[in-house]
C-alpha cells in the first residue's frame, strides 16, 4: 500500500505538469516542447536557491517565475519571429540545457541533506510519502483554483477563444499574439514549478531530468480525455490531476509484474498506453454495434 | 441522459482503478520480506551500459562463488531504470520494500535510493565521487545506509603515460559530456594535472552522442592527443572516435577498459567486472552483519594498464616501453 500512495503523491506532484502542459496542448492548441527544457530549469533554479540558503518555498516560486521566463522567450520567438511552434519548443530546449547547467554549476547537485518542503514537513512527524501527498494536494488545489479563476477573466477567456479559433478572436478584437505568450508563460511556469517540487521529492537535481517529461505529461493529459470528457474547466483540470496519477500507477503495476524483464519495461509501457489511448476508438465501435444487436434480437 | 452517461464514466473509472490497484497490491504482497535462510538482493543499474553491466555480472558472480548462488541462498531482483529518472523513485522504493540490501549502480541510481531508505543499506558502484554527490560523511565513515566503491582510477597515472605513448605532445584536448557530474570530477582533475605536467589543454563538452563527431574532428584538428574521462555518452561512441584517431592519427587515453578496447590507445583504469566483485565482497560483509555506517568507501583494487595493440599499430606507436611508477 504504502508504494501506491509513493506513486499517488508523484502523480500528484506531476499532474502540475500535465496541466501546463495541458494549458498549450488543448487550450492554445500548441504541442510545446520546451517542457522537457522548462522542468530541469525549474529543479535547477529551486535546486540552487535551497543549496544556498535560501527559503524552499521562495526557491520554489522562484523557479516557478523562471519556467514563466522560459515560457516568455518560447512565445516571443513563436509570435514575434513566426517560427512554427514545435521548433520554437526545440529552440528554446536546446538553448535551456546551457542556462540550466550554468545555474546547476554541475549536472547533478544533490539536495540529500538540505532543508526542502519535504524535510519541513517531516519535521512535524508526518513520513515522507505523507509530506509529499500533503505538498501535492495543497499545490495541486491552488494550481487549479488560481487558474480557473484566471481562466474565467476576460484575459482569461480571450485566452481560450484564441485556442479555439484564432481568425474568429481576432476579428473580435484580441491580441492572439498576446494571449498566445501568457498561455506560453503560465504553462512553462506550471512545468518549472513541478521540477522544483519533484526536485524536492527526488533530493537531487539532474540536468538530464527533462528528458521524456513531456510524454508524461501528455499522456496524463490524453488518459484524462480517455475516461472523463466534455467536462467544465474546474472540473476538466481536476480530471487531468487524476490522468496523471493513473499514469503514474499504470507505470507502478508494469513495474510490479512479477519476473519482469527490466529491458521491456518501456515496450509494455508504450503498449499499455497505446491501449488506454485506444478506449475511446473501442467505446464509439461499441455503441454503433450496440443498436445493430438489439435489431436482431 | 447526460447524468447517466456521467455515472457510467465514473463507474467505468472506478473498475478500471479497482483493477489497477488489485493488480499492484497482489504482485506487491508476493514480494514480502521473508524471515528464511535466503538473501533477497535488489539490484537497481541507472541504464544500459557496458561498464556499468560489467560491474553487475562481477558483483553477481562474485555472491555466487560465495555461497550466494541465485535460486539457493539468494533471491536476486534486478531492475535497470534505462536512463529514466522519472521512475527512479518507483523502481527504488519497490527494491527497497522487498529486499534486504540494494545495489545502486551509477550515481543517480544511489541517489534515488538513499532518499527512499530508512533502514535497508544500500551498496553503491560506479559512482565517482561519493562524497560531492552527498552519499556518504566521508570516504573513511559513511555514517548513514549507504557505502560502496567508487570507480575513479588515478588520473596522474594517465597523464604520465600519455607523456611516454606520445612523447612530442604539446597541447592536450579534453572530451566530455557536460550532464554528466563523474565526468566532470574526472575533467578538473585531469586539467589541472595535465598543465602541471606544461600541456596546454583544450576542453571540450559535449551534449548528447550526435555532438562526439563533430566535437571530436575540430578537437583533433587542435591537439596532439585527447584524453576522455570514464563518460557513458563517449563511451557509447568510442568505436566512432576510435576510426577518427586512425584517421586524423590522433591517439585517444583514458576511459574505462572497455572503452579501450572499442578504439582507444590505452588507459590507467578500472576493470569494472573486478569492482562489481570487490562491492560484492562488501555486500557479504554486510549481509552477514558488518555495520553499513562503518564500512568504509573502498576505491578500485584491480586498476591495471590496458593497451589496444590494434590501434597502437595503426598510429604507429611502440607500446612495448609502458610502464607506470609505482
Amino acid at each position: 500500500m504504502d508504494i501506491i500512495l509513493s506513486s499517488i503523491s508523484q502523480g500528484l506532484l506531476w499532474s502540475v505538469m500535465a496541466i501546463g502542459v495541458y494549458l498549450t496542448f488543448r487550450i492554445l492548441d500548441i504541442a510545446d516542447m520546451t517542457a522537457e527544457g522548462s522542468y530541469p530549469l525549474g529543479a535547477a533554479v529551486c535546486a540552487t536557491g535551497i543549496v544556498n540558503g535560501l527559503n524552499p518555498l521562495l526557491a520554489t516560486f522562484l523557479a516557478m517565475i523562471a519556467g514563466m521566463g522560459a515560457g516568455l522567450i518560447s512565445g516571443l520567438l513563436h509570435t514575434k519571429l513566426k517560427i512554427p511552434a514545435l521548433l520554437t519548443g526545440i529552440v528554446t530546449l536546446t538553448g535551456l540545457y546551457s542556462i540550466n547547467l550554468k545555474i546547476l554549476g554541475k549536472a547533478n547537485v544533490a539536495l540529500l541533506k538540505q532543508e526542502t518542503l519535504v524535510t519541513q514537513l517531516q519535521d512535524f512527524g508526518l513520513a515522507k510519502t505523507n509530506a509529499v501527498l500533503v505538498i501535492g494536494i495543497i499545490f495541486v488545489l491552488a494550481v487549479v483554483g488560481v487558474l480557473t479563476l484566471l481562466l474565467n477573466t476576460q484575459i482569461g477567456l480571450a485566452i481560450r477563444s484564441t485556442g479555439d479559433n484564432i481568425p474568429m478572436s481576432e476579428a473580435n478584437g484580441i491580441n492572439v499574439d498576446r494571449m498566445k505568450i501568457y498561455g506560453y508563460m503560465i504553462s512553462n511556469g506550471l512545468i518549472a514549478l513541478c521540477g522544483a517540487l519533484l526536485t524536492q521529492n527526488n533530493g537531487y537535481a539532474d540536468l538530464n531530468s527533462g528528458t521524456g517529461t513531456i510524454v508524461i505529461g501528455l499522456a496524463s493529459v490524453i488518459i484524462a480525455e480517455v475516461i472523463l470528457r466534455n467536462l467544465r474547466l474546474g472540473w476538466r483540470l481536476l480530471s487531468v490531476v487524476l490522468g496523471a496519477v493513473v499514469y503514474r500507477l499504470i507505470i507502478l503495476a508494469i513495474l510490479e509484474i512479477p519476473g519482469m524483464d527490466a529491458d521491456l519495461v518501456k515496450l509494455f509501457s508504450a503498449i499499455l498506453l497505446a491501449t488506454v489511448l485506444y478506449v475511446p476508438e473501442l467505446q464509439k465501435k461499441l455503441n454503433i454495434r450496440r443498436p445493430k444487436l438489439n435489431g436482431h434480437a | 441522459m447526460m447524468k447517466t452517461k456521467f455515472m457510467k464514466k465514473i463507474a467505468a473509472i472506478s473498475l478500471v482503478s479497482v483493477g489497477i490497484l488489485t493488480l499492484v497490491a497482489c504482485s506487491s504482497a508476493s514480494s514480502d520480506k521473508s524471515s528464511s535462510e535466503t538473501v533477497k538482493v535488489g539490484i537497481l543499474q541507472y541504464m544500459e551500459h557496458e561498464s556499468l553491466t560489467a560491474a553487475r555480472e562481477g558483483f553477481v558472480a562474485e555472491l555466487e562463488a560465495n555461497g550466494y548462488k541465485e535460486g539457493e541462498k539468494l533471491v536476486l531482483d534486478y531492475q535497470n531504470a534505462q536512463g529514466d529518472q522519472a521512475n527512479l523513485q518507483t523502481i527504488s522504493e519497490q527494491l527497497i520494500d522487498g529486499n534486504d540490501i540494494v545495489l545502486a549502480i551509477a550515481t543517480p541510481a544511489a541517489q534515488s535510493l538513499a532518499t527512499v531508505s530508512t533502514e535497508t543499506p544500500i551498496l553503491f558502484t560506479a559512482v565517482t565521487d561519493p562524497l560531492s554527490a552527498d552519499l556518504v560523511e566521508s570516504i573513511e565513515k559513511p555514517g548513514g545506509l549507504l557505502t560502496g566503491t567508487s570507480d575513479q582510477a588515478p588520473i596522474d597515472k594517465q597523464v604520465e603515460l600519455l607523456g611516454q605513448a606520445v612523447p612530442d605532445a604539446k597541447t592536450v584536448g579534453i572530451l566530455y559530456t557536460t550532464s554528466e557530474r563523474n565526468s566532470e570530477v574526472q575533467v578538473e582533475q585531469a586539467k589541472e594535472l595535465f598543465e602541471k605536467a606544461g600541456y596546454k589543454v583544450v576542453v571540450k563538452g559535449i551534449t548528447s552522442t550526435n555532438e562526439v563527431q563533430d566535437a571530436t574532428t575540430s578537437l583533433m584538428k587542435d591537439v596532439d592527443a585527447i584524453f576522455v574521462p570514464t563518460d557513458n555518452t563517449i563511451a557509447s561512441t568510442m568505436t566512432m572516435i576510435g576510426e577518427l584517431s586512425v584517421e586524423h592519427q590522433i591517439p585517444v587515453i583514458g576511459g574505462s577498459t572497455d572503452m579501450v578496447d572499442e578504439g582507444g590507445l590505452l588507459t590507467y583504469g578500472t576493470n569494472y567486472e573486478a569492482l562489481g566483485r570487490q562491492t560484492a565482497k562488501m555486500a557479504i560483509k554486510i549481509i552477514e552483519g558488518a555495520d553499513v555506517s562503518e564500512t568504509a568507501v573502498e576505491y578500485p583494487e584491480t586498476v591495471s594498464l590496458h593497451i589496444n595493440e590494434d590501434i597502437a599499430k595503426q598510429l604507429g606507436i611502440d607500446t612495448s616501453k609502458l610502464s607506470i611508477s609505482e
